[in-house]
């Protein structure tokens, strides 16, 4: 069982390694270094987001809210850029991730105080951020002509071969790497996902852990939101709607246990990736954009069954262990 | 603190003691809260207090109320079914593209119906049978039955329904009493005695409370789940052919974001998010209510997008407040 659950991000790499082959036989150039690495730069957000959601997700909770946290925070940075042109962005970049964090910790208070489910609190305020997102705008767009040409090309900028956005990706990463398995608060989220009794006895505060991890998510997704609205050079209230469930499929499918305490930082990057590639490969080989809904569906449903394989313990059915039904709650 | 404390296995020797009494009072303050928004609506807008005009605000919840007591029975008993909204879409492409072939009304009916129990049993069959937690299953399975709506449809839209087919959604049984509202109450009363007044509606309470004891009482969680998924998509079904025939039209993206307002509408009804508790007459004034503000809000011409705030305001607030009143009385103990 151990020995599986390691190889799962090898089993990725082949997998992914397998898909890429097979795209490339139906189409030339698929698998070439450049086509490559514009995947990768695509998927950039994606891995980033994906991240923050497996943090949350280590400490036995979800969060639905990052898309509409995104939105929100896209649209008040590009309207301060528009609006204030003289504005550095460096400026512009902390208060994204200031804004992300504090909508994160606003869910993270709910659920720490309040001990509200995760799964309600952000499903409220995923509609919450977005309306607010609404609000703010007045249901205006932000276009490419009223935004700052710094503002829209530094995530473009070539640096040693790849885009800006690509490195941001690369070392947000390595950070989640060294916060997760080099830091207290790492082990701290993944005892209080693992066993939340037994972290409690081992004395660390799950409600705090819980708190520090939807405010990471936050301010990730915050980031996040500067670098989709800079990319896709556009602002407006349904950007990235339903991308939520994406973080949540890339974790799913990079081996995170929706129970929380089980996972790895590549197991989410390979999660994020894989999806990545089948979206971009969907038109090369000529198929509908509009299948990928389905794709995404049916990749979550297998993935959980095969992550409940691969975690079920042994034992009478009956005393079956209450982890896995206790998230639904 | 601890999440010890707070698990489910201890709410309910905590609740048991007076859960009558609390859930009494909370329907009771719903009611309060459904009458004086009434009263405010009528005071606000001139056009408010008009049978008409009522029965018109009744379509803005009949369609959701009856998913919404199929999910209430889904979270008494500790599952949820976040896939609704998408079984609706599904089963309304399902309609679509048969009455593009000629299908009559009966048979329309008995696609939707099929398509829905269809949908509730696979996701049954995943959470009963295969085990797995029902959020994940059914955010996989929303993606899976939306992305199949657009597969289909993509960018187009079926119409082009039988005349017959749009009395489910247009027709009145007499005066302002439209089909839906007369099927809402209608659903509302064989729902509260399934969960009221029979053995499966104990069953229910037994699994939601303490699944460990109800499968040493000899009840089958296992069937019980899964009767409840397949409850569950029969009513996004029946949903489905309600708005499917009132809006006389399908779109992949039909219902959209359903599944929060009902949800919303289950535990501001005053059922317990962790299981266990709950009423139907709650979940029928939550209806009312939430009706009652999205029509007030829409006479005074606020746009949908600011209504969900309210809607997600509304979801968070009912959840909170009597965790809260928990707490200040534990601290007062």
């Amino acid at each position: 069982m151990t020995n599986l659950l390691k190889n799962r991000e090898l089993l990725l790499i082949v997998i992914i390694g397998l898909m890429v082959i097979g795209f490339a036989t139906r189409a030339q150039g698929f698998a070439s270094p450049g086509n490559l690495a514009n995947i990768f730069n695509d998927t950039s957000i994606l891995i980033i987001l994906a991240l923050g959601q497996m943090t949350v997700i280590l400490t036995k909770s979800i969060d639905l809210s990052v898309a509409a946290n995104l939105s929100f925070t896209g649209m008040a940075v590009a309207m301060t850029n528009a609006a204030f042109p003289d504005v550095p962005l460096a400026l512009l970049i902390v208060m994204a991730v200031g804004i992300g964090a504090f909508l994160g910790a606003i869910n993270g208070f709910l659920v720490w105080a309040l001990q509200i489910p995760p799964i309600v609190v952000t499903l409220g305020t995923l509609t919450i951020y977005r309306g607010m997102a609404f609000v703010l705008s007045g249901g205006g767009w932000v276009n490419a002509h009223q935004m700052t040409a710094p503002f829209l090309n530094i995530p473009r900028t070539q640096l040693l071969g790849l885009p800006v956005l690509s490195w941001i990706a690369i070392t947000i990463v390595l950070g989640a790497w060294f916060v997760l398995t080099r830091l207290p608060f790492g082990r701290s989220a993944y005892a209080s996902g693992g066993n939340p009794t037994a972290a409690v006895y081992a004395g660390i505060d799950i409600g705090w852990t819980r708190f520090i991890a939807f405010m990471l998510s936050g301010a990730l997704a915050g980031l996040c939101g500067y670098l989709w609205v800079s990319r896709y050079a556009v602002a407006y209230v349904d950007i990235a709607v339903g991308f939520e469930l994406d973080t949540v499929a890339a974790c799913v499918i990079g081996g995170i246990s929706i129970a929380g305490g089980i996972g790895s930082v590549a197991g989410a990057v390979l999660g994020a990736l894989f999806l990545g590639v089948i979206k971009n490969a969907l038109p090369v080989i000529g198929i509908s954009p509009f299948a990928q809904m389905a794709i995404s569906g049916i990749v979550i449903v297998l993935a959980v069954v095969f992550n409940a394989r691969a975690e079920r313990k042994a034992g009478r059915i009956i005393l079956r262990d209450r982890a896995a039904p206790e998230v639904s709650a | 603190m601890s999440d010890a404390a707070n698990s489910k296995r201890v709410i309910p020797d905590r609740l048991g003691t007076r859960t009558s009494r609390l859930l009494s009072s909370w329907e009771v303050l719903l009611l309060g809260v459904a009458v004086a928004i009434f009263v405010f609506n009528s005071f606000a807008s001139p056009y408010f207090l008009n049978a008409w005009n009522l029965s018109d605000a009744t379509f803005n919840f009949t369609e959701k109320a009856m998913i919404a007591f199929a999910m209430a029975l889904l979270v008494i008993a500790g599952e949820i079914d976040l896939s609704v909204a998408a079984i609706i879409a599904l089963a309304s492409t399902a309609m679509g593209a048969a009455a593009q072939a000629g299908i009559g009304t009966p048979g329309l009916v008995a696609i939707g119906l099929g398509v829905g129990l269809t949908c509730g049993a696979f996701n049954g069959f995943l959470v009963s049978v295969l085990r797995l937690p029902s959020i994940v299953v059914t955010i996989g399975t929303m993606s899976l039955f939306r992305g199949v709506s657009y597969i289909v449809l993509g960018d187009k839209a079926y119409g082009n329904y039988p005349d017959s087919f749009a009395y489910f959604g247009q027709g009145y049984v007499f005066w302002v009493f439209s089909f839906e509202f007369v099927l809402f109450i209608l659903l509302a009363i064989v729902f509260a005695i399934l969960l009221h007044a029979t053995n499966f509606g104990r069953q229910i309470y037994v699994i939601g409370n303490n699944e460990f004891a109800a499968r040493f009482s000899g009840i089958s969680v296992e069937r019980v789940k899964f009767t409840l998924f397949l409850l569950t998509g029969l009513m996004a079904g029946i949903a489905s052919i309600c708005l499917t025939s009132r809006l006389g039209s399908t779109r992949p993206s039909i219902a959209q974001g359903w599944e929060l307002e009902i949800v919303t509408m289950v535990v501001l009804g005053g059922v317990s998010i962790l299981g266990g508790s709950g009423t139907i007459p709650g979940v029928v004034i939550a209806a009312f209510v939430m009706g009652l503000v999205t029509f007030g809000l829409g006479l005074l011409n606020v746009p949908g997008i600011v209504m969900s705030i309210f809607v997600g305001l509304l979801l968070i607030t009912t959840i909170a407040i009597p965790i809260v009143a928990r707490r200040i009385k534990e601290m007062s103990r």
